[in-house]
């Protein structure tokens, strides 16, 4: 009986499920992740401007793909895995370029800071 | 099964009947895993459009209410998802290597993490209702037990009171130009809540702000600053909103770490199978994602 169901630390013809990251290169991944948040949190002392968004979340976007790629194997994955998540995250660029470029596009009531764009042309229609 | 000798290959107790191999059973968990967790960037994607939304039209609400958020607090808490990724990751790989005791301790201070990362939260959202910063309109309401007195009013370009500040036995009582104010005048600026491109009430242009900036040493409450900016309590409700959605996520992590934890401790988990290991790793490592994100759009810029 035991010996046709093998318990789960036995190892089988197919052990070879799943890649094994070392250690090592989880802990290299995870002190950079921490030296990148040291460093996001140093960059937005100063005041870069419209420059600080960018740079906060350029450092967002490297500590997040470390993640993905080391901590959630998807370097070493299939990649269709990868396919299935950068296409989720595609989608969300998408919604949220095209919402952006809607939202200043619209005037409904053209209040003090809104629709910067249309109050601009508005502006120059308007002597 | 001695009685079962068709089988051509081994056939472990932890292989459902409906997949070949476990190699097999291995991907398509994974595969389903990841459609997850791509839905779970959509959940939270659209969440990403509103802040994007509001914060392109109305940064300044960003800016006045991103004062109220400690840095320090959320940096120690992006520091404590951050090692708690690490000890995930590290789990899994244990599990792997059927390292029993390591997998079971890596478990143990990963929930350590996650329970630290609660509790910090808990300590922020208190602090702030204790400011009376509430989600929703409940922002408006006083601080309870809070006895700081403060006079003055401001009366916006359009006629509507924008900021009212009464002294007295009443602590600190806040009204808003809401058209059914009864003491206010009706205000020709459209209310709140009818969308993001309706709420730019940004009445107090610089000549009508008090130009005494001493006024601002005897404020003992910070929502009393009549340099406020109109609004603010939207980026409250979107801070809540985000912040309690991945607290949600951070509290279901709990309990599915703690699932793991006792399958492991029941020697469940092995190099041949460790799938719930690995995928709840992965669901682990998607809440420290978002976080990253998080923490920089609100505590930092």
């Amino acid at each position: 009986m035991t010996d046709t169901t093998p318990s789960p630390q036995e190892t089988t013809e197919h052990h070879s499920v799943g890649h094994i990251v070392p250690v090592r290169i989880l802990a290299a991944t995870g002190i950079a992740l921490l030296i990148l948040t040291i460093l996001t949190v140093w960059v937005a002392g100063f005041d870069l401007g419209n420059l600080n968004i960018w740079a906060a979340l350029a450092i967002a976007a490297f500590k997040g793909s470390l993640v993905v790629l080391f901590f959630m194997h998807l370097r070493y994955d299939r990649p269709f895995n990868g396919v299935v998540f950068v296409t989720s995250l595609a989608l969300v660029a998408l919604f949220i370029s095209f919402a952006l470029t809607d939202t200043k596009e619209y005037a409904p009531d053209i209040l003090p800071g809104d629709a910067t764009e249309v109050q601009k042309q508005l502006a120059e229609v308007q002597p | 099964m001695s009685h079962a000798p068709a089988h051509a290959h081994e056939h472990p107790d932890f292989l459902r009947h409906h997949f070949n191999t476990p190699k097999q059973q291995f991907e398509a968990g994974k595969l389903g895993m990841w459609l997850f967790l791509a839905t779970e960037v959509l959940l939270f994607g659209g969440l990403f459009v509103g802040y994007s939304v509001w914060r392109g039209n109305h940064p300044e609400m960003f800016k006045a209410g991103s004062v109220f958020l400690n840095t320090k607090l959320g940096a120690l808490n992006t520091a404590v998802l951050i090692l708690s990724s690490i000890t995930m990751a590290a789990a899994v790989t244990m599990a792997q290597r059927n390292k029993r005791g390591p997998l079971i301790l890596l478990l143990s201070l990963t929930i350590a993490g996650a329970v630290t990362f609660l509790v910090v939260k808990y300590f922020e959202y208190t602090h702030k209702f204790h400011l009376g910063i509430y989600p929703g309109l409940k922002f408006y309401e006083k601080p309870a037990g809070d006895s700081h007195t403060l006079s003055g009013s401001l009366v916006n370009d359009a006629g509507g009171v924008d900021l009212v500040l009464v002294e007295g036995t009443e602590p600190l009582v806040q009204e808003v130009a809401f058209a059914d104010t009864p003491e206010a005048e009706p205000t020709t600026v459209a209310p709140a809540a009818i969308g993001p491109a309706g709420l730019a009430q940004d009445a107090l242009e610089p000549g009508d702000r008090p130009a005494d900036d001493d006024h601002a040493e005897h404020l003992t409450h910070p929502l009393q600053d009549p340099h406020r900016p109109a609004n603010v309590h939207m980026f409250f409700n979107i801070y809540y909103l985000m912040t309690g959605l991945h607290g949600v996520h951070v509290a279901a992590g709990i309990g599915v770490l703690t699932w793991l934890l006792i399958g492991a401790a029941k020697g469940r988990f092995g190099s041949a199978y460790f799938t719930p290991v690995d995928l709840g790793g992965l669901y682990w490592h998607v809440v420290d994602l978002i976080w990253i994100f998080l923490f920089p759009l609100f505590y930092l810029i």
